[in-house]
């Protein structure tokens, strides 16, 4: 039978990516007793996968890569705290007790602040074939490689935008599998609403030269790049073995085993949904993400937003979003300084300023935003953007609705790939804001868990009968 | 500004309100349907789809049992299945003492003059649930009932209520009822308005529009919660009950098990919100597990829970204000409402256009709490 | 393909659909089905099309196989293991598009 003890800590982070290892490092410093739980074996997160475990000429290329992510995890090793690892959350109460499952075995954190770090998702991109299999996010294939040197199986073609395309790309090349071509769907007209938005800070002048010289070092391999393809649809009869576009008038089809997609980043909002924080719609971002206030705090006390998973900034804000979310999780628990704390407000702002140019730059294409009808949004139960439509005509004027009568969300991936397509067409249909639409209910288990796990559990629940 | 008018209105667009909404259509009202949310949100829309004569309180059987004649041919009243399927409703016996309880709940049936429920022994249970933990005694069964999806359900009597005429308007929470020569005025924050008839089907907030017509009642809000796992190989058809637990467990087409019967969430009507309680859900899990051992490595993928109107006698108010002849009420069903919809709507009907039912609904009285 | 030729990892031995593939210790099983060119992992839920690895982080829950006996794994975050037996899952039965259920 498992333990069903319930364990206190002052502080939980949840997701140890760099926002949830800055918060956990910071606040363990400060001498608080501190739990960083993470579903991965190692920490690191999405950023700094691998890093912790690499070796050999996989560990030289991610240390020269991520030389913040290998500091980082030096610093984390050397930190009191109590990590733990492979563990899968499937509850958190706005009471602060979080519920998770490790090694088939249930268990409980009580925490007085919980700090959710939990990191972005990579934006639902639905396009004719997105289901197919062979079609794979370039956050995948980095991952992959991260992980364990692998590359898909070639030849590998690359269809979106964003920074990641350009990223993914570099490093498929330096293993040794350039991608044949990248097909780019970044809107023509973006371009110029970005220019207004073109920020002189230096760290973001950094980020965009880094962007210029991955773009000359692709050049310089040869890898075509179609530049405002539109159209897109993935061709194949078992798998994918081909990727058709419009580019320019022509309609250009190329053979690839490999489609990797990718047009952004979102908030990872499951668990702040669940939780039942307060959500507002990021017009800049267009995506959901939790309301914070300028201490990283959420709309239910004790509970802390961290890094992406609270609106997207990337890996360099994420540990300054960490270390104030940890700052104000302290409040009450130990001393903080306010020196530390405003130097952190202001690198967080300088980091953050580059956000506006990209945000508009790379705003993703209609076609994934609001899919023809015959286009799969909802990819766990197969629903089309046109079953979805029809069913907001006939009556379906809440996500809620579409879900409960349609299924879309109803799957086990609850929503993360279709959800914010599902606001969108419902917002189409009705001709209203996104914002006023709003989202599906989540409700936990927030990742499976299974009957025997749930059965072996006595809740530690302080809460009366409501 | 102008208040709109209608024949009658309704309050709570859920599955009596759209039940009364479309028999009265059919006689030719003009109906409006006023609703605070969306159709179906709240229990019509989230609770367990059980159709079930099994077990009721004596006082509901006769009023089961011609709804169950209406679910039977349900596509000719609302032009959809429901997903209605006729698979049993079994209530289960892990005792002798238990199976004697249910024999004699049996014979009270049959005294009423009904023979829906039948009661069988450990073999015919093995037969009917082949997995069950073999040391289960018997049940009582109702071979006809079964079971529907509830928001397919709700939307079909929406959508026939608006095709025979009738107007649901979402959005429109009742924030105060009054009376003036011989009209109903409803006050919504999309302006007032106005019918000679009006009734209340406003579920969990019943309580608070009786309490407008001069009529109340201590209706609590509760939240029954849900679970659904992951899909499993098909290996039970009937809507399974124990009797001496809370529990109601099903299997749907798609493998999908659901778990519920009536643990309880947390409950604030005034935040519109029902929340899971997890010692609920770990209890839940604890009867399966009894019951199916074998389910220890299923994994539960969702759970919720529903805002339901329950009275301290645990059976519904439904008949006549005590205070005015044009003012009728059908909520407090208890946990077991979704069933009786489509004859609760005929009810009232016949209440509004009759002056009576001949069904008897003197237990239901709103009158019978003062 | 393995491509950590300077640190030439241990390799693991497993099987998928009682084929033998190989793959880099610490890999895991998604990484090492695609990297033995296994690219559809099971089928979908309604049309019965195949389904394969999408996101690799947990999320979209498309990778899920049998490890061992025990269905619905998500391979994207399992670590492959010696003598692993990996086996698509049987086919779900189509729902017909209704809902089961949620509030």
């Amino acid at each position: 039978m498992a333990t069903t003890e319930c364990t206190q800590v002052d502080v939980a982070v949840l997701g140890a990516g760099p926002s949830g290892m800055a918060a956990a490092i910071h606040a363990a410093e400060a001498g608080v007793d501190v739990a960083l739980i993470d579903e991965h074996p190692q920490a690191g997160g999405a950023i700094w996968r691998g890093l912790a475990n690499a070796s050999g000429s996989r560990r030289q290329t991610l240390l020269r890569d991520y030389p913040d992510g290998g500091a980082m995890l030096d610093r984390l090793g050397a930190a009191k705290l109590r990590r733990i690892h492979a563990a899968t959350v499937w509850e958190v109460t706005r009471d602060r007790v979080i519920f998770y499952s490790q090694a088939g075995v249930a268990r409980q954190l009580a925490a007085r602040r919980i700090i959710l770090a939990n990191g972005a998702l990579e934006r639902p991109m639905p396009f004719p074939g997105w289901t197919m299999p062979g079609v794979l996010t370039a956050g995948a294939a980095q991952i992959m490689l991260k992980t364990s040197g692998i590359t898909p199986p070639g030849p590998v073609v690359m269809a979106g935008s964003g920074p990641l395309v350009l990223l993914v790309a570099a490093q498929l090349l330096e293993a040794g599998q350039p991608p044949e071509a990248i097909i780019d769907t970044t809107p023509r007209g973006n371009w110029k609403r970005a220019l207004r938005h073109l920020p002189v800070q230096s760290s973001a002048r950094q980020i965009l030269a880094k962007g210029l010289k991955l773009k000359r070092d692709l050049r310089r391999a040869g890898i075509p790049v179609y530049r405002g393809a539109t159209d897109l649809e993935a061709l194949g009869d078992e798998t994918v073995s081909g990727v058709r576009f419009r580019h320019r008038t022509h309609m250009t089809t190329l053979n690839c085993s490999t489609l990797l997609v990718h047009c952004g980043v979102v908030p990872n909002t499951q668990i702040s949904r669940a939780i039942g924080l307060d959500h507002v719609w990021d017009e800049t971002g267009q995506f959901w993400r939790p309301h914070v206030d300028d201490m990283q705090r959420s709309s239910v006390a004790g509970i802390l937003i961290a890094g992406d998973g609270g609106g997207i900034a990337g890996a360099e804000a994420a540990v300054h979003s960490g270390r104030i979310a940890a700052m104000a999780a302290l409040d009450g628990l130990a001393d903080v300084s306010e020196t530390a704390f405003d130097h952190e407000r202001k690198a967080l702002a300088r980091h953050k300023a580059i956000r506006p140019f990209l945000d508009t730059f790379y705003a993703p294409a209609a076609e994934f935003q609001r899919p023809g009808n015959d286009t799969i949004v909802c990819r766990c139960e197969e629903v089309t953007a046109g079953q979805i439509r029809q069913l907001v005509r006939q009556g379906c004027h809440d996500p809620n609705a579409v879900k409960s009568l349609g299924r879309a969300g109803m799957g086990p991936c609850q929503g993360r790939y279709c959800g914010q397509t599902v606001s969108r067409l419902v917002a189409e249909v009705r001709n209203e804001p996104v914002s006023d639409v709003g989202y599906f209910r989540l409700r936990p288990p927030i990742k499976p868990v299974t009957l025997g796990e749930l059965a072996s559990l006595t809740p530690d629940e302080a809460r009366n009968d409501g | 500004m102008m208040a709109r008018g209608a024949d009658v209105i309704v309050v709570g667009g859920g599955l009596h309100g759209l039940s009364a909404a479309l028999h009265l259509s059919l006689r030719g009202a003009k109906v409006l349907v006023l609703e605070k949310d969306y159709s179906g949100r709240h229990a019509s829309g989230v609770n367990a789809g059980g159709v079930r004569r099994l077990g009721r309180d004596l006082a509901e059987v006769p009023l089961s049992v011609e709804a169950m004649k209406l679910w039977h041919g349900i596509e000719q009243l609302v032009d959809d299945d429901c997903g209605f399927t006729r698979c049993g409703q079994v209530l289960v016996a892990e005792t002798e003492k238990e199976l004697d309880l249910l024999r004699t709940r049996a014979a009270s049936v049959v005294a009423l003059g009904f023979d829906h429920e039948e009661v069988i022994g450990a073999s015919e249970l093995l037969e009917l649930v082949p997995a069950i933990a073999p040391h289960c005694k018997g049940a009582l069964v109702s071979r006809d009932d079964g079971a529907a999806l509830p928001f397919k359900t709700a939307n079909a009597f929406r959508r026939k209520a608006e095709a025979l005429g009738a107007t649901v308007l979402t959005g429109a929470e009742v924030t105060n009822v009054s009376h003036a020569d011989g009209i109903w005025q409803v006050e919504t924050p999309q302006g007032r308005m106005d019918a000679p008839v009006l009734v209340n089907a406003a579920g969990a907030w019943g309580g608070k529009i009786a309490g407008m017509t001069g009529d109340p009642v201590p209706l609590e809000a509760h939240a029954p919660m849900l679970m659904i796992t992951e899909p499993v190989a098909p290996f039970l058809t009937p809507v399974l009950g124990a009797a001496g637990r809370t529990l109601s467990f099903k299997q749907f087409d798609n493998g999908t098990l659901l778990i519920g019967g009536g643990f309880k969430g947390y409950a604030d009507t005034d935040i519109n919100r029902a929340e899971t309680r997890l010692s609920g859900l770990t209890e839940s899990a604890r009867t399966v597990q009894a019951l199916f051992p074998q389910l220890r490595d299923v994994r539960i993928v969702r759970a919720w829970a529903g805002l339901e109107g329950v009275l301290p006698d645990m059976i519904p108010v439904l008949g006549r204000s005590q205070r005015w002849e044009t003012a009728f009420h059908s909520f407090g069903y208890s946990y077991h409402g979704f069933q009786l919809s489509p004859i609760t709507g005929k009810i009232i009907a016949d209440l509004v256009t009759d002056g009576q039912s001949d069904l008897p609904i003197d237990p239901f009285a709103p009158e019978r709490f003062v | 393909m393995e491509l950590d030729a300077t640190n030439t990892p241990k390799t693991v031995r497993l099987s998928f659909e009682g084929t033998a593939i190989e793959a880099p210790a610490g890999a895991t099983v998604a990484a090492a089905l695609l990297a033995a060119d296994i690219i559809a992992f099971g089928t979908r839920p309604v049309s019965g099309l195949p389904r394969g690895a999408f996101c690799m982080m947990g999320t979209c829950f498309e990778c899920m196989v049998e490890i061992d006996g025990i269905a619905n794994r998500q391979a994207c975050l399992e670590t492959v293991q010696e003598g692993q037996n990996i086996r698509r899952m049987p086919p779900r039965i189509p729902t017909k598009g209704q809902g089961d259920g949620d509030d």
